[in-house]
């Protein structure tokens, strides 16, 4: 065998210098010597060509026939369109009139904490008015987006009215006050942009925050350490963060906790580690500050030093709809980037008409403002003697949020504790409070609590009667729990 | 599919390429001129990045006098458009107090109940003086009132499910009623021309999306097939769930859904439907049920109905309407189940069982009250415009006591048909198919934009142009929507503008007559 081997070794080196020694191999060309290399070259050159030529090798390929396909899918058994619901789902009550201070529920009159009614304008006289003589001008609805011949004059108006308001240069008015942010942020944050937000803020600026598909980063509920914290960490750690755009996206009124954002430090923060950034007024538009112009005012705050202002008219402003104001680059952008103000059909004219009337109203009535403010102060000293619930939201937010002082570890059974609570203060003392009910889809994690909207048009009468029910019922209901 | 001429092609994609190089070189200099001013922004990027807001400062505001038109009275057949003026090379423009009455063909007022009606309006101001505008508050608060729950019966009874739930905003409706159904693992199979909203829902849900060629049923059975035998990428896993979302009437195609054959196709393939039907309700089928009732599809067959008031009904907010869903996993249906198998057996009738399945069919709408985020945080529908839809529904059934309802039906469909033919037959190229009250008119190139949009406002017809954002690049077009509140000689002043501005702006590119050379020569004349 090695023999042979050798043999073979032996032939191919005499084969091989005897090419080399051939004429033609020693052959000069342009006076270089060529030698064997021409014969090795040309070989290598063939077997290259040779090799290109060849097919690749690619494990073999066999698709799914259509009869497997078919299988396929005679075998795949879908789930249920919607996972199954272990409870009875909460049937509200139901209003049999106007959503106002009093309210009747089931032919009883109640006293009504469930409507964000801060100014207690619904139901006012000038309001109604101005409805119903845009009704009859323009009709109900709009019939058309903003583009096309749905602009009706009182949409540019009210536009015009909220800028001059707010002190801004302009403003945009959407539709609907939940569609505002989750339409904004995704206009002005794009992928590969960082956003840090606040870990208690509503579905709605979560959806916005989805849709962008940014980096976002939550900080702890409220907390300006925290805050800090997170802002020095990006902006340490990420050397491109001049390029990209950057936000804080914060709630000025918190809808899930009650807690009213400290501006003046987001402000100094978001200077310092430049940062834009996004406030949603919703629920201090017409409540905070002393003419109602919302978180800046409170917290002296020159408005444009905020980047972007988001608001729900649905609230203090009694009808419906949102807007969006802030320097005119920022609204001209989402006029046609802005998906829900591009693709929806736009306000009813009669609701812009309502809202326009509801500013007019806050201005000529400042008195509005100070009745609210007395009203918290009244609902709050009386509500912080409640046995077995604690309010955690602040002192001056329209929204009084009380949560369990010992919580029983599932936020199941505590929004049925205080589901009971709820019900039995309807029942028996006909005083209308509701509990934070959260979708499954809410990432918000902070307590649930009873939420009472307090509004200007509830008398003295009608907030010690709904303190002292839940004082009485909670005693009750918490009583053998604490 | 659009065909579009190869001429046309050209000329558009060269119209396209000169706007953009003019574009880039005044934003070169723009550059250059912020450049040299001082910088008030150090270290913030741009808030619009360079590129992304390039469509709109360099194209869009050049003809942005043909958007946005303000009115300032009811969008019915005749409206009075504002007149606006700019100072700053259509930069900004300003409203005078001058306005010119128009021929309406640009709003959604299929049925024409956007205007006073003599039936509705009083039921809406009654409304509003009893309830006020609005509820301020989610309709799991405060927000139910006995008005919302007879609406929900209404669209439901009306749309032939058993049982509705309603929603402030259209858009709403759909972007957060997909995040509720699908989830990880679930598949949405989208048709590619279905409306913002439900791409947006469908992104927010975070199920995989697929897309399948505008309204062919061969190719959604081609994606299904290939889907449900590979499953889930990566992992493979079979898919949780498919849904298939539609739209009944195409809003910028005016085309009806191919809906028995995509029917047929889900029931093969166990995929969920889901059928949008904002401009079809109300405006198509002998009794305006949609295109359910136009093209004899038993609405049980469709798992999820949606729809908008914002058109046919004049008003505002959307719908979903709930079909059966067999969950038996569900222990309060099993009790209920176990409840009506007592039941039925005592009572030995047909009855009670067709009882229970309704009770079954509640579930979904009950679920999406249970979570769906619009219906938790979002103010419910202002009471007014939800005794708008009661009202309107009601005429449109004929409960109001008169006929108009049916009147109206006729009207918009004979109407629509006329427009559609005469168009035609002056060799304009109209999409969409007919009894379809939308349908729009190919325009193509850029400068025929404006070019068509002002010269008919000149005439005193107002027409809706639509351009990129909204449709592709190169299909550009101008969309008519018909209302049943036109009459005859409205309408055939409005054939009368548009044959005239046609031949000015030459669009039409179908051969009425042999004059098609000259009218391409002359397209490319006016770029």
């Amino acid at each position: 065998m090695a023999e042979a081997v050798m043999n073979f070794v032996n032939t191919t080196l005499d084969w091989v210098t005897g090419a080399l020694d051939m004429p033609s191999a020693r052959a000069q060309v342009f006076g270089f010597q060529i030698g064997g290399h021409l014969f090795i070259e040309v070989f290598l050159l063939v077997v290259i060509l040779f090799l290109l030529s060849q097919k690749s090798y690619k494990p073999p390929k066999r698709p799914l026939t259509n009869k497997e396909i078919d299988e396929l899918c005679d075998e795949w058994v879908p789930e249920p369109l919607i996972p199954s619901l272990n409870e009875e789902p909460y049937a509200p009550p139901v209003l049999e009139s106007a959503a106002g201070p009093h309210t009747v529920i089931n032919g009883k009159e109640v006293v009504n904490f469930s409507s964000a009614n801060y100014l207690g304008l619904i139901g006012h006289k000038k309001l109604l008015d101005s409805c119903s003589s845009a009704l009859d001008k323009y009709g109900v609805g709009s019939c058309g987006p903003r583009g096309f011949y749905g602009t009706i004059d009182v949409h540019l108006d009210f536009e015009a009215r909220i800028a001059k308001f707010l002190g801004t240069p302009d403003s945009i008015l959407y539709p609907f006050g939940f569609s505002t942010m989750f339409s904004a942020i995704p206009a002005f944050s794009k992928k590969g942009d960082i956003i840090v937000a606040d870990e208690g803020v509503h579905w709605a600026i979560q959806n916005g925050l989805y849709l962008s598909r940014s980096t976002v980063v939550y900080f702890k509920h409220n907390d300006m350490k925290s805050l800090r914290e997170t802002l020095e960490n990006i902006t340490s750690k990420n050397k491109r963060v001049d390029k990209l755009r950057r936000y804080i996206v914060v709630e000025a009124v918190y809808q899930n906790s009650g807690q009213i954002a400290p501006l003046d430090e987001i402000i100094k923060l978001k200077e310092k580690y430049k940062f834009r950034v996004l406030l949603d007024e919703s629920n201090s538009f017409g409540v905070l500050g002393k003419s109602g112009r919302g978180l800046t005012e409170y917290s002296g705050v020159p408005i444009e030093k905020l980047d972007i202002v988001t608001a729900d008219m649905g609230h203090a402003l009694a009808a419906e709809g949102g807007f969006c104001t802030g320097s005119t680059r920022v609204i001209d952008h989402q006029r046609l980037s802005s998906s829900g103000y591009v693709f929806s059909a736009s306000l009813p004219p009669y609701l812009a008409s309502a809202a326009i009337t509801a500013i007019d109203i806050l201005e000529e009535n400042p008195e509005l403002l100070s009745k609210l403010k007395n009203n918290l102060s009244v609902l709050w000293k009386e509500l912080s003697k409640v046995p077995g619930l604690k309010i955690t939201s602040n002192k001056e937010s329209p929204i009084v949020y009380l949560k369990l002082e010992k919580s029983t570890g599932s936020q199941k059974d505590d929004l049925c504790l205080l589901e009971k609570i709820a019900q039995r203060v309807l029942e028996e003392d006909s005083v209308f409070v509701v509990v934070s009910h959260r979708s499954t889809l809410d990432k918000c994690r902070l307590p649930v609590g009873i939420r009472l909207f307090v509004s200007a048009g509830h008398s003295e009468y009608d907030l010690r009667r709904a303190s002292e029910s839940l004082k009485r019922v909670s005693a009750q209901v918490l009583g053998g729990h604490n | 599919m659009i065909a579009i001429p190869y001429l046309t092609a050209l000329t558009t994609y060269f119209s396209y390429g000169l706007l953009f190089a003019f574009g880039q070189f005044r934003d070169f200099f723009r550059k250059l001129i912020d450049w040299s001013k001082a910088n008030t922004l150090q270290g913030y990027a741009p808030i619009c990045l360079g590129l992304e807001d390039f469509y709109i400062r360099r194209l869009y505001l050049r003809i942005q006098d043909c958007f946005g038109r303000p009115i300032s009275s009811a969008p019915d057949a005749w409206f009075d458009v504002v007149e606006r003026y700019s100072n700053d090379n259509n930069k900004t423009l300003k409203r005078t107090t001058k306005v010119s009455r128009c021929l309406n063909l640009g709003s959604y007022n299929y049925l024409g109940f956007a205007a006073a009606d003599e039936y509705c309006t009083p039921r809406v101001i009654e409304t509003l003086k009893k309830y006020s505008p609005s509820t301020c508050s989610s309709r799991v608060d405060g927000g139910t009132t006995v008005l919302h729950n007879e609406l929900e019966k209404y669209v439901a009874s009306f749309v032939r499910k058993p049982a509705a739930i309603v929603f402030g905003m259209g858009y709403v409706t759909n972007s957060a009623i997909l995040p509720v159904l699908m989830g990880k693992g679930c598949l949405i199979i989208s048709d590619s021309l279905n409306h913002n909203s439900i791409v947006n829902g469908a992104r927010g849900s975070g199920a995989t999306i697929r897309v399948f060629q505008h309204n062919i049923p061969s190719h959604l059975e081609e994606v299904l097939r290939e889907q449900i035998a590979d499953g889930q990428p990566r992992t493979h896993r079979p898919w949780k769930k498919i849904i298939v979302i539609v739209e009944g009437i195409y809003s910028m195609e005016g085309e009806l859904c191919k809906l028995p054959e995509i029917i047929a196709v889900c029931k093969k393939y166990k995929a969920y439907t889901y059928l949008d039907e904002a401009h079809s309700i109300g405006a198509v089928g002998k009794t305006g049920r949609g295109v359910c009732e136009l093209l004899g599809v038993d609405t049980a067959d469709i798992d999820i109905m949606m729809g908008t008031f914002t058109k046919s009904f004049g008003s505002c907010g959307g719908y979903i309407a709930g079909s059966e869903v067999n969950n038996l996993n569900s222990p309060l249906i099993i009790r209920k189940i176990s409840y009506w198998k007592t039941y039925a057996l005592k009572a030995q009738s047909q009855r009670s069982k067709g009882r229970c399945d309704i009770h079954l069919a509640i579930d979904l709408i009950k679920y999406l009250k249970y979570t769906c985020p619009a219906h938790l945080y979002a103010t419910s529908v202002s009471p007014p415009a939800a005794q708008q839809i009661i009202s309107s529904i009601r005429v449109i059934l004929g409960e109001d006591g008169s006929n108009r309802g049916a009147q109206k039906l006729a009207k918009i469909r004979e109407n629509s048909n006329f427009f559609r033919s005469e168009l035609q037959k002056m060799g304009f190229e109209v999409l969409g198919d007919n009894d379809s009250p939308v349908m729009p008119i190919m325009l193509y190139n850029p400068a025929k934009i404006p070019a068509f949009s002002r010269e008919c406002l000149k005439h005193n017809v107002a027409v809706v142009t639509v351009a990129f954002p909204a449709t592709p690049l190169l299909l550009a077009r101008a969309r008519i929507c018909i209302s049943a509140s036109h009459s005859r000689e409205d309408l055939v002043k409005a054939l009368q503008v548009i044959s005239k501005v046609g031949d000015l702006v030459g669009i039409k590119y179908f051969p009425a007559e042999p004059l098609k050379q000259h009218q391409d020569g002359k397209a490319v004349k006016f770029d």
